[in-house]
């Protein structure tokens, strides 16, 4: 099954993912033939562009570090003026499996941003202590901002729909922790509808997720404070435009 | 108030003012980013001029020891200018963010119609 690709593009934010973003790009293409795969390369000082191009990829060379935010709304406008209408965010470390790209795709067809969840059932992947009740709060407020039961919200794995896309492409939040709490109150309160799917994720490449119970307690205030600045912020009203041509 | 100190105080809020002038005269600041130190230069000129308008003013705000308007004015005046350079300062990365964005794409179109024109030849 596949109906929409030709609307669809996979972005991969990438910085200094040289050893990984090659095979994730080729796991892509393997398991989506045909699909378009936009590597940005966030300032790497490694051989990430060339990596990627050599799999493949077209490569979005940012000219210094714009951090994930950056990198997925300059991805966003990529999309939308080359006539992209669904954009799905992989990360580049080999944690999302793009054989679960189509379910999110699916799920797309009835709403606006569909977030791959990693606690909904699928897979072994866990995070306990601070960091794990810190997402809890997050995922009730968030939950209830979208009408719509999320467990995951701090997922880079999600899908974006027509409207989703036009709205991040000018307002994806460029700050820390914008590109996934402030990015889902931004959709939310603009009206989109948010859902998510359950997906397994996989042991990153590299590195491990941190247990450090000080930086659990700085990502838990940076989170809050994150998502307290985006509540104040004033609406972004959705413009229903035209896809472009 | 001895002379000397009335003299000190004259000079040093005329110093101020002609910095902060000659600077905007030299395009080195932007007339938009030097309205409070326009303002403060100003009214240092003023206090140094005429001393009793200051116990004046402390007076009618109801600050016993003049000298203690000054510092709350000084502060108030620093506190702006320092929040309007922060404001400044995430206009300016927004920009530069944009700027980014855009030389990335451009980058991308010119390296696709190098590849296409070195396939023509």
């Amino acid at each position: 099954m596949s109906p929409t690709w030709d609307d669809t593009l996979i972005v991969m934010p990438a910085l200094n993912e040289q050893d990984s973003v090659g095979d994730v790009v080729s796991e892509v293409f393997a398991k989506l033939p045909g699909i378009s795969v936009l590597v940005v390369d966030d300032g790497s000082t490694d051989d990430t562009a060339s990596v990627a191009r050599a799999a493949g990829a077209k490569v979005l060379d940012l000219p210094f570090n714009l951090g994930v935010g950056g990198a997925m709304r300059a991805g966003f406008k990529y999309a939308l003026r080359n006539g992209f209408t669904n954009v799905v965010q992989v990360d580049s470390d080999g944690q999302h499996d793009p054989g679960e790209v189509p379910a999110l795709l699916e799920e797309l067809q009835t709403a606006d941003l569909v977030l791959g969840a990693r606690f909904a059932g699928v897979g072994e992947y866990a995070v306990r202590g601070p960091r794990h009740w810190a997402m809890t709060v997050l995922a009730g407020v968030l939950s209830g901002l979208a009408s719509s039961k999320l467990t995951d919200t701090t997922s880079g794995f999600r899908a974006s729909g027509p409207r989703a896309v036009t709205l991040f492409a000018e307002h994806y939040p460029a700050e820390y922790l914008g590109d996934t709490i402030e990015s889902l109150v931004i959709a939310a309160r603009s009206g989109c509808i948010i859902r998510q799917v359950p997906v397994a994720m996989r042991p990153r490449a590299g590195g491990v997720p941190s247990h450090n119970p000080v930086k659990s307690a700085v990502y838990l205030g940076r989170a809050g404070l994150a998502l307290l600045i985006s509540l104040m912020r004033p609406r972004v009203e959705l413009s229903e435009r035209a896809v472009p041509v | 108030m001895s002379l000397s100190s009335y003299i000190f105080g004259i000079l040093a809020a005329l110093l101020t003012l002609t910095v902060v002038i000659e600077m905007l005269r030299r395009r080195r600041l932007r007339e938009r980013h030097v309205v409070w130190w326009l303002i403060f230069g100003v009214l240092v000129l003023i206090v140094a001029v005429f001393p009793s308008s200051l116990v004046w003013a402390a007076n009618l705000v109801g600050i016993t020891v003049p000298i203690n308007l000054v510092f709350f004015v000084s502060i108030i005046i620093l506190f702006l200018v320092s929040l309007q350079q922060s404001a400044e300062a995430t206009r300016l990365e927004n920009k530069t963010r944009i700027l980014a964005e855009e030389t990335a794409m451009l980058e991308m179109r010119i390296r696709k119609l190098e590849s296409e024109r070195s396939r023509e030849t």
